[in-house]
């Protein structure tokens, strides 16, 4: 033969496996307007349902009227507590052990609550009904403020329990207290602080916020009566979880309700939960024999569906006088508003709040939270984040700086002293948690190198200084973050929901012409897995990621698993499909070694096939092994060539990054303009370094909304607000700074292929970065910590207060 | 409610329906013409999910009322590719620049884009960014996305593509 065999690396390349910037496989539907959202579906005799919401923020329901709203011709029926009590479905559990009103029952507990369910023939028809619904209420007492929850004679937000001094994690100290939960050593931390050289105590408020994805939640009910199923179509970050809690909630057998998650336009945490328009859309579904389609509305989601943070932390750090930490505190109301719905593991309560020592050497440290109700919405998501880690990581940077500022260190100075070092991983955290893997000085030497730190501090210096000469009206804030994620869950030892254990799955065929099909319990709400679980696949089993169709969110054809959020794709589904291709490519070694009539072990692995050792002209490509598979095993062989796995992984796994930021503040308008932001994250093994930079854009991006303008506000009447894009910040293409990105690869050491995820990083970095730069700014004039957000307005009122205006 | 007769030209094709004068331009193209391509993303005209080029400007389909549209010449993402059915010059650079991750906005992004193009050649990363200042994206940060308007100029002015150094 005189054709060049291709060598090894060019046949590696053509896979488009780890590491390459494949170009995304759902683009193609995407950019055309071809995606197919819940919304674009469209069944015959498909119903339309739209809620009726409560005005107030807590009050008694004296009476419901629906017959103006039933008389309306095209409606078909009005659903209300009344009509869900025949089945039994008034109320639901929730996933944090509470329970909560499906439709309001005798009381409505905050503002835009569901009360009653209109179905008609078209959306129009439905929401002219629901508002003829007639509701007579009887204001009640408002709180919404969660550190006057506890207070001896608070408003009773629920009545249900009121009585009840156990909850679903412990004891319950008061009617508005959920639970009480704490990590690490209280005794030798109180000690620490006793004879700590400097310590700091700082009120940290992460506000409401809401992860705002472009799509709104939504959902498609369809019953049939004659096989008593149900298909539920909707966009859900977990849709095994739907199709059990689904199950539990209705009766209906397991088997026979299919879920099914089409495409999904950005999740965030959003899509995660179960919400009272899925419950209606299905009860409707049941009573009606029609299909139901429920979509919510901008004001809807931003009000009712998933709020995320609210969590008030008093913060304390003990360090020695040369600046090393030596002790932290942190007491947190959390505030969940009126049912626990949070969507935590169900152990943690308040989530992997404990990772809160950060990324520091802490030798001891201890936390308690308390989870209290208020006239607010439920929820609890964790917003681009792994269940309460965002709120840790703003807490510990932020009180960092505000410790290096008592100090006299610079902050990044500071920071470096106190870092993990890379020959303490594993490392156990004051909290108990074992952090994988990290190389934290090279990290931060390579960021700080890269925006020329101390050229930043020495302009910041001179600009300080012309400042107080009166010469300019600007000041500029450095902002320092670095941040340790933990994500991944989890370990069935520590997570489970509901009691179903955190693993994950991937379920993979190869087709007798060497491509294949794998399924997972995952579900990609633009995270491309389309694209990069084929690139695992491509390089566990040296087929073309071309050749591999990945398809999630179908519970009938795809493996149980928990679903897409807490940056938990990767490290676990990812992590599952190596293991499946791993399965695959054993049986291919035997039917390889059967063709070459050689010993299994006389076999090497070289990109896409085995070859004899020794004697490499003599191969099998995989191509060719899935072709025997299914014609000539060896005997006594089971033909085809599949596997499924799931995949409970060992640990959790820690990202990691360090985060610059730099920010000019007009003092006279408390405007703020980002002029620089980079972002080094160190996610592991890099599956697709395109999708990487765009997820951290995008989490970026997100960060700065919180940072700078989102808050889930609510009055002392318990209105909300900021409820529309009127007034909830979300940022366009022009305030959106331009982001420097740049990563290490720190490859996690239990994960199959080392990957460690990266999702949600940037959120959890980006936060603290900008506040800390805009935090540093005004740090000079003796300020330690302006709340989030930091818009116009509350940057002006800060420059106000320290007297700058004259 | 009485309807009114409404005909008008989407993408290429004449459409004639009787609608509820009620009836929202982003209701009618989706749910009476299955074009679905154009989301709902808000409810204060604010997102652009639901843009669609009508008579030359981008228009928010969620801000006219179907019948205001009655004889117009309207393009949806549904009619943004080549004659031959090959992606135009913004649906290839959105997917070579990674302008789109849940692929939400970028119906609208895309119909918006087409517009500031042909309003512009030529435009700088600050004209971009203002020219789709009215369509949020929630995934991408936007980078990406002037990078793939940027890929499109470069394309139809037939100049090799640039990417700013970072
Ligand atoms: S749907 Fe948001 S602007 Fe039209
Ligand atoms: S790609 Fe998801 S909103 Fe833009």
């Amino acid at each position: 033969m005189n054709v060049q065999t291709p060598t090894s690396a060019e046949r590696a390349a053509k896979l488009e496996g780890l590491g390459c910037k494949r170009k995304r496989v759902e683009d193609i539907r995407f950019v055309q307007g071809k995606g197919n959202y819940v919304d674009d579906l469209k069944l015959p005799g498909m119903l339309y349902g739209d809620l009726v919401r409560s005005p107030y923020g807590h009050a008694r329901i004296k009476k419901i009227d629906t017959s103006k709203a039933a008389a309306v011709p095209g409606v078909v029926a009005v659903l209300t507590a009344e009509t869900l009590k025949t089945v039994n479905l008034t109320w639901m559990p929730t996933l944090a052990g509470d329970v909560q009103m499906v439709l309001a029952d005798g009381k409505v507990l905050y503002q835009n609550q569901e009360v009653a369910f209109v179905i008609a023939e078209d959306r129009y028809t439905a929401a002219d009904a629901a508002d003829l619904v007639e509701v007579e209420y009887e204001p009640l007492p408002v709180n919404v403020d969660p550190l006057k929850a506890m207070a001896p004679n608070a408003p009773v937000i629920r009545e249900d329990i009121k009585d009840k001094t156990d909850g679903a994690h412990g004891k319950r100290k008061h009617y508005n207290h959920i639970f009480s939960w704490q990590a690490g050593d209280q005794a030798a931390t109180d000690a620490a602080f006793q004879k700590a050289d400097v310590t700091i105590k700082e009120l940290i408020v992460y506000p409401r916020c809401h992860p705002c994805p472009l799509e709104t939640c939504q959902c498609v009910a369809s019953f049939d009566k004659i096989k008593g199923e149900l298909t539920l179509w909707g966009t859900f970050q977990a849709p095994h979880v739907i199709r059990t809690v689904g199950s539990l909630i209705s009766k209906i057998p397991e088997h026979k309700i299919h879920v099914i998650a089409p495409d999904i336009g950005g999740g965030f945490g959003n899509k995660v939960g179960a919400y009272s328009g899925y419950i209606c859309a299905i009860v409707a579904s049941i009573v009606t024999g029609r299909p139901v389609k429920w979509t919510e509305d901008r004001i809807e989601n931003l009000s009712t569906t998933a709020f995320a943070r609210d969590f008030h932390m008093q913060m304390e750090i003990a360090a020695t006088r040369d600046g090393r930490v030596t002790a932290m505190r942190c007491y947190t109301i959390a505030d969940h508003g009126a049912f626990d719905a949070c969507a935590n593991a169900t152990k943690w309560p308040a989530g992997l709040f404990s990772i809160i020592t950060g990324s520091y050497d802490f030798p001891t440290a201890h936390v308690l939270v308390d989870g209290v109700y208020t006239n607010k919405a439920p929820g609890g998501v964790a917003y681009r984040c792994s269940f309460r880690v965002t709120e840790a990581a703003y807490c510990i940077e932020r009180a960092m700086d505000i410790m290096a500022q008592k100090l006299g260190m610079d902050p990044a100075e500071f920071r470096v002293k106190n870092l993990i070092r890379r020959e303490q991983f594993p490392y156990t955290s004051a909290t108990g948690w074992q952090y994988d893997s990290g190389d934290y000085h090279t990290a931060m030497a390579k960021a700080m190198e890269a925006v020329n730190y101390k050229k930043l501090r020495e302009e910041q210096k001179a600009r300080r200084e012309a400042f107080r000469r009166g010469e300019t009206r600007e000041l500029m804030g450095v902002g320092v973050a670095f941040f340790t994620e933990i994500v991944g869950a989890g370990p069935s030892r520590a997570c489970d929901i509901l009691g179903i254990a955190m693993f994950d799955s991937a379920e993979i065929r190869i087709h007798p012409t060497g491509s294949g099909i794998c399924r997972l319990g995952t579900k990609s709400q633009g995270q491309g897995h389309e694209t990069t679980y084929a690139q695992i696949i491509a390089t566990e089993l040296g087929l073309p990621a071309d050749n591999i169709t990945v398809e999630e969110g179908n519970t009938d054809t795809a493996p149980y698993g928990l679903g897409t959020y807490g940056s938990r794709s990767t490290p676990v589904s990812g992590a599952a499909t190596a293991m499946a291709c791993r399965k695959i490519k054993a049986k291919a070694q035997m039917i390889a070694a059967y063709m070459l009539e050689v010993h299994d072990d006389d076999l090497e692995w070289d990109v896409d096939r085995f070859r004899v050792k020794g004697n490499p002209e003599r191969f099998k490509t995989m191509t060719e092994l899935a072709w025997a598979a299914y014609h000539e095993v060896p005997p006594g062989m089971e033909p085809g060539l599949e596997a499924i796995n799931y995949y409970d992984p060992p640990n959790f796994t820690f990202p990691f990054g360090a985060y610059i930021c730099v920010v000019d503040i007009d003092v006279d308008t408390g405007m703020t303009k980002i002029r620089r932001f980079y972002a080094l994250d160190d996610c592991g093994t890099r599956i697709n370094p395109m999708i990487i930079e765009g997820q951290v854009h995008g989490g970026l991006t997100e960060a700065f909304g919180i940072a700078m303008g989102q808050e889930l506000h609510y009055d002392e009447d318990g209105n909300i607000t900021t409820a529309s894009f009127m007034d909830y910040f979300l940022p366009t293409a022009v305030e959106t700074p331009h982001w420097e990105t740049d990563w290490t690869e720190t490859p996690s050491p239990h994960h199959p292929i080392g990957a460690k995820g990266v999702g949600e990083s940037p959120n959890v970095g980006g936060v603290p970065c900008f506040s800390n730069a805009l935090n540093d700014a005004f740090a000079f004039l003796g300020s330690t910590h302006i709340q989030m957000p930091h818009d116009a307005w509350r940057t002006w009122t800060a420059a106000e207060k320290l007297g700058l205006h004259g | 409610m009485a309807k009114s007769h409404v005909a008008m030209k989407v993408n290429g094709k004449t459409v004639e329906a009787l609608v509820e004068p009620r009836t929202l331009l982003i209701h009618f193209l989706r749910d009476e013409l299955n074009v679905t391509g154009p989301h709902i993303g808000c409810d204060t005209s604010h997102c652009g999910a639901c843009t669609v080029d009508l008579d030359g400007k981008s228009v928010k389909s969620c801000t006219m009322f179907a019948v205001q549209a009655n004889g117009a010449d309207i393009r949806t993402i549904e009619g943004m590719a080549n004659a031959d059915g090959t992606l135009n010059a913004l649906q290839e650079g959105f997917r070579e620049m990674h302008g789109l991750q849940c692929g939400f906005c970028t119906p609208g992004m895309i119909v918006r884009a087409y517009r500031l193009l042909q309003e512009n050649r030529n435009p700088s990363e600050e004209e971009i960014r203002y020219g789709i200042s009215g369509n949020l994206c929630r995934c991408t940060g936007y980078q990406n996305i002037v990078k793939a308007i940027q890929f499109a100029a470069a394309k139809l002015n037939g100049v090799p593509f640039q990417e700013a150094a970072e």
